[in-house]
C-alpha cells in the first residue's frame, strides 16, 4: 500500500479547506461525506442532548412518590418526546449517518458513496423530519403522549398532536432507507483494488448488514404510520375493534419494523467495537469471518422476532413458542462477537486509552442488557416482567450502555482523525468513570425496580420503590456530570488541544493511511489494498518500506 | 486522486431496485392486513368486491400495461439514439398515467355518491368487515394512485432532460431508472386488481 505520501501530516487541513469554499453553504449544501458525516454527528448529538436533558426531568419527577414538579399530562408528554428523540432523532441516524458517513467510503478506498446527492438529501429529511416532530411538541393538541411505540387504539383516539409527529417519523423512515441503498451500493460497487469481501473492515460490514435492514424494514413502519394518520385523519378503522378492525395487527406492523430496528441501533455499534478492540489490544481481530458473518445473522434473524414484543397481547401459544425460540436464537449470533471480542483481547497488548475503555464498557453493559433481554424473550417469565422498568432497564443497558457508549468510543477514536487535534487523556478517563458508575446506579436500580413490580410509564409509584427510585436518580446526575465533562474535554481538544497526525494507535484500515485531516477526496493516490484490516505485522512493513524509501 | 464525474451504470441500477424493494414492502403492509382481514371477514369482502366496477378497472388494468409497454419501448428507442420516438413514448405513458387516474376518479366519484367511503354513515352503520374492505380498498389505491402521479411527474422530468440532450444513447440510466419505477408501479397494480376486483 503506498502509505508513504499518507503517512506526512496535512498542512492544509484537508476537507475542511481544500474545495476553497467556506460558510454555510459549504456545509449544508456539501456532498462531500466527511461534511455530511459531520452534519449528521452535530444534528444527532444535539437531539441527544435534549433527550438526555428530558431523561433528567423525568428522573427528576419519579425522585420521589407523589408530584414533584410536573403535572401527570406533561409527564406522558415528556417519556413520549424522550423515547421519540431518543430512537428516531439519535440513535437509529446516529452511527450511520455520522460515523458511517465519515468512515466507511474511506475504509473501502472509496473517494465517496456512490450516490453524494441522495446522501444530502438524506440528511435535509433528516431534518424536515425532525422540524415536523419538533412542530407537533408546540402546535395543534399539544405534544404527542402516547409513548414513542404509538399503540393504538390510543394513538389513533388521542386530542394531542400525534398526526404531525407520525408524519415526522415517516420522513425520517425516508432517510433512514436512502443511507441504507447508498451504503449497499457503495459497498458493492466502490471498493478499491485489492478490497476484497474478506479484507473489508468489520464496521463496514456491520454497516452492511444495517443497511439491508433499514431497506427492508423501514418501509413496513411507513405504511404503518401513514395507516395511524388515515385512522385519525379519515376514520378508517382498520385497528379499530369496533369498527372491525383489529389493534393487534398495528402491533404486529410496528414491531415487524421496530424489532429489526433495534439491530439498525445496535450493530453499527458492534462494528465500531470490532475496530478498537483490536487496534487497542495489539492483535489482529479473533475470528474476523465469524464477526462478519454473525452481523448478517443478526440482521437475517432479527427480522423474524418481532412477536417476542406481544407475548401479553394476545397471540396464540404457538406463535408465542416460535417467537420466543427465534429469540433465543439471536443470542447466538450475539454472543458469538462478545466471545470474539473477550478472545481477542486474550494475550494481546491493551492499552487502556479512553476509545478502548468505552469500548470494554461495550461489552460489558451489553452483555448484561443482552442476558436480561433474554428474560424478557423467554414467554414465561417476560410475562411476569412485561411492562415494568426490568425492561426500560434492559432496554437502556443495549441501547444506552451499548450503542450510547459506542458512539463516545468512536467520537475518542475518529474524531480527532478529522479534526487533526486531540482531547486529554485523564479527564476523557475520569469522565468515563464518572459516566459507567452513573449508569449502573440509574439502570441497574431500574432493573431490580422491574423485578419487585414497579411498571413503566407510570407518573407515580408505591412508596416501597422510593429509595431505588432515588438512587437511580442520582445515578442519572453523577452520569449527566460525566457526560459533560466528556463533551467539554473532547470538543476542547478538538478545537484547540494538541495536533493529531498520523495513525498513533497503529490502525491497520485504511482511514488511518490517509492525510490527517483526509483531504476531500479521501487518497493523495488511488489506494490498492494489499492485506487484511487486522494485519499489523504487513502494516509495520509497509511502514517501513516507507521509511527506506524516504531516507537519502 | 484525480476526480472524474463518477458515472456507475451497474451502481445507480442497484440502488433502483433497492428502492423498489423498499416499495414493494411498503405496500406489503397493505396486502398483509388484506390477507388477515379477509380470513376473518370472507362474505364482507366477496360482497365489497362485487359493488366495485370490474369494467373499469379491467380498462385501467390495459391502460397501465400499455404504459409499461411504452416506457420499455422508450429506454429501447434512446438507446437507438432515436429522440423524438422516445419523447412520444414518454407522452405516452404519461397520457396512460392520466388516464388511469381520469378512471380512477369516475370510480371513487361513484363510490362516494353512494355513501361508501371510511367513515361514512352507511359503513360505520354497515357490517365491521365491508367497511375494513373498503377502507383497504381506499387506502391501496389511493397509495397506488399517489405512485401513478409521482411517477408520471418523474417521466415528465426525464422527458424535458431527454428534450435538453442530458439523456442520450450511452448515458440514459435516469431514463432507465424511471421506467422500472413506473414498472413497479404497473406491477403493484396488477395484485391489486385481481384481489380487489376479480377475486372474491
Amino acid at each position: 500500500m503506498s502509505i508513504t505520501l499518507q503517512e506526512q501530516p496535512t498542512t492544509d487541513r484537508g476537507f475542511w479547506n481544500d474545495t476553497g469554499k467556506t460558510g454555510i453553504g459549504s456545509w449544508i449544501f456539501s456532498t462531500d461525506h466527511k461534511r455530511i458525516g459531520l452534519l449528521y454527528f452535530y444534528s444527532v448529538l444535539g437531539f441527544f442532548l435534549v433527550g438526555v436533558v428530558l431523561g433528567l426531568l423525568l428522573r427528576l419527577e419519579l425522585m420521589a412518590p407523589g408530584r414533584d414538579l410536573m403535572s401527570a399530562q406533561t409527564y406522558n408528554a415528556l417519556f413520549t418526546v424522550h423515547g421519540v428523540v431518543m430512537i428516531f432523532l439519535f440513535i437509529i441516524p446516529g452511527i450511520p449517518g455520522a460515523f458511517g458517513n465519515m468512515v466507511m467510503p474511506i475504509q473501502i478506498g472509496a473517494a465517496d458513496v456512490s450516490f453524494p446527492r441522495l446522501n444530502l438529501f438524506s440528511w435535509w429529511l433528516y431534518v424536515i423530519g425532525t422540524v415536523l416532530v419538533l412542530l407537533s411538541l408546540f402546535t395543534g393538541g399539544g405534544a404527542p403522549d402516547t409513548g414513542w411505540t404509538f399503540y393504538v387504539p390510543f394513538s389513533a383516539r388521542t386530542g394531542t398532536n400525534v398526526s404531525l409527529a407520525l408524519f415526522g417519523v415517516f420522513i425520517l423512515g425516508f432517510s433512514s432507507i436512502l443511507t441504507g441503498l447508498n451504503f449497499v451500493t457503495t459497498i458493492h460497487r466502490l471498493r478499491a483494488e485489492g478490497m476484497t469481501w474478506s479484507r473489508i473492515p468489520l464496521f463496514t460490514w456491520s454497516l452492511y448488514a444495517t443497511a439491508w435492514v433499514q431497506i427492508l424494514a423501514t418501509p413496513i413502519l411507513g405504511i404503518t404510520l401513514v395507516l395511524v394518520i388515515a385512522e385519525r385523519m379519515l376514520g378508517t378503522g382498520l385497528f379499530d375493534a369496533a369498527r372491525g378492525g383489529d389493534p393487534i395487527m398495528f402491533q404486529h406492523l410496528f414491531w415487524i419494523y421496530s424489532h429489526p430496528a433495534v439491530y439498525i441501533m445496535i450493530l453499527p455499534a458492534m462494528g465500531i467495537i470490532s475496530e478498537i478492540i483490536p487496534v487497542f489490544s495489539r492483535k489482529p481481530i479473533f475470528g474476523y469471518k465469524m464477526i462478519a458473518f454473525s452481523s448478517l445473522a443478526i440482521a437475517a434473524a432479527g427480522s423474524l422476532v418481532w412477536g417476542h414484543h406481544m407475548f401479553t397481547s394476545g397471540m396464540s401459544d404457538t406463535a408465542v413458542l416460535v417467537f420466543s425460540f427465534l429469540t433465543f436464537i439471536v443470542a447466538i449470533p450475539s454472543a458469538i462477537k462478545v466471545f470474539n471480542w473477550v478472545s481477542t483481547l486474550y494475550r494481546g497488548s491493551i492499552s487502556l486509552d479512553p476509545p478502548m475503555l468505552f469500548a470494554l464498557t461495550f461489552i460489558l453493559l451489553f452483555s448484561i442488557g443482552g442476558l436480561t433481554g433474554l428474560i424478557l424473550g423467554a414467554a414465561a417469565t417476560d410475562v411476569h416482567v412485561h411492562d415494568t422498568y426490568f425492561v426500560v432497564g434492559h432496554f437502556h443497558y443495549v441501547m444506552f450502555g451499548g450503542t450510547g457508549f459506542a458512539f463516545f468510543a468512536a467520537m475518542h477514536y475518529w474524531l480527532p482523525k478529522f479534526y487533526g487535534r486531540t482531547y486529554k487523556t485523564r479527564p476523557a478517563v475520569i469522565a468515563w468513570g464518572l459516566m459507567f458508575v452513573g449508569f449502573n446506579l440509574l439502570y441497574f436500580s431500574m432493573k431490580v425496580l422491574g423485578m419487585q413490580g414497579m411498571p413503566r410509564r407510570y407518573y407515580d409509584y408505591l412508596p416501597e420503590f422510593a429509595n431505588l427510585n432515588m438512587v437511580a436518580t442520582v445515578g442519572s446526575w453523577i452520569l449527566a456530570i460525566g457526560l459533560v465533562l466528556m463533551l467539554v474535554n473532547l470538543f476542547k481538544g478538538l478545537f484547540k488541544g494538541a495536533p493529531f497526525t498520523g495513525n498513533p494507535w497503529g490502525g491497520a484500515t485504511l482511514e488511518w493511511s490517509t492525510p490527517t485531516p483526509p483531504p476531500t477526496l479521501n487518497f493523495i493516490t488511488e489506494p490498492v489494498v494489499t492485506h487484511g484490516p487486522y494485519d499489523y505485522t504487513a502494516l509495520k512493513h509497509d511502514v517501513r518500506e516507507a521509511d527506506s524509501g524516504v531516507t537519502p | 486522486m484525480t476526480h472524474a464525474p463518477h458515472k456507475d451504470y451497474s451502481g445507480a441500477k442497484l440502488g433502483m431496485w433497492l428502492f423498489l424493494f423498499t416499495e414493494l414492502l411498503l405496500f406489503g403492509g397493505l396486502f398483509v392486513l388484506y390477507a388477515v382481514y379477509l380470513a376473518r371477514y370472507p362474505q364482507e369482502f366477496a360482497s365489497g368486491g362485487h359493488q366495485l366496477n370490474v369494467v373499469l378497472g379491467c380498462i385501467n388494468t390495459l391502460i397501465l400495461l400499455t404504459s409499461s409497454l411504452c416506457a420499455a419501448m422508450a429506454v429501447t428507442a434512446i438507446q437507438q439514439d432515436n429522440r423524438q420516438l422516445t419523447l412520444r413514448l414518454l407522452g405516452g405513458t404519461i397520457l396512460c398515467a392520466a388516464g388511469f387516474m381520469v378512471i380512477k376518479y369516475v370510480e371513487w366519484s361513484a363510490k362516494i355518491h353512494h355513501g361508501i367511503y371510511p367513515g361514512s354513515a352507511r359503513l360505520v352503520e354497515g357490517p365491521p368487515g365491508e367497511s375494513i374492505f373498503f377502507s383497504l380498498y381506499y387506502m391501496s389505491t389511493g397509495i397506488h394512485g399517489l405512485h401513478v402521479l409521482i411517477g408520471a411527474t418523474l417521466l415528465a422530468w426525464i422527458a424535458w432532460k431527454v428534450r435538453n440532450g442530458s439523456i442520450t444513447r450511452t448515458d440514459f440510466v435516469i431514463l432507465e431508472n424511471g421506467a422500472l419505477y413506473w414498472h413497479l408501479v404497473d406491477l403493484i397494480w396488477i395484485f391489486i386488481f385481481p384481489l380487489y376486483y376479480l377475486m372474491l
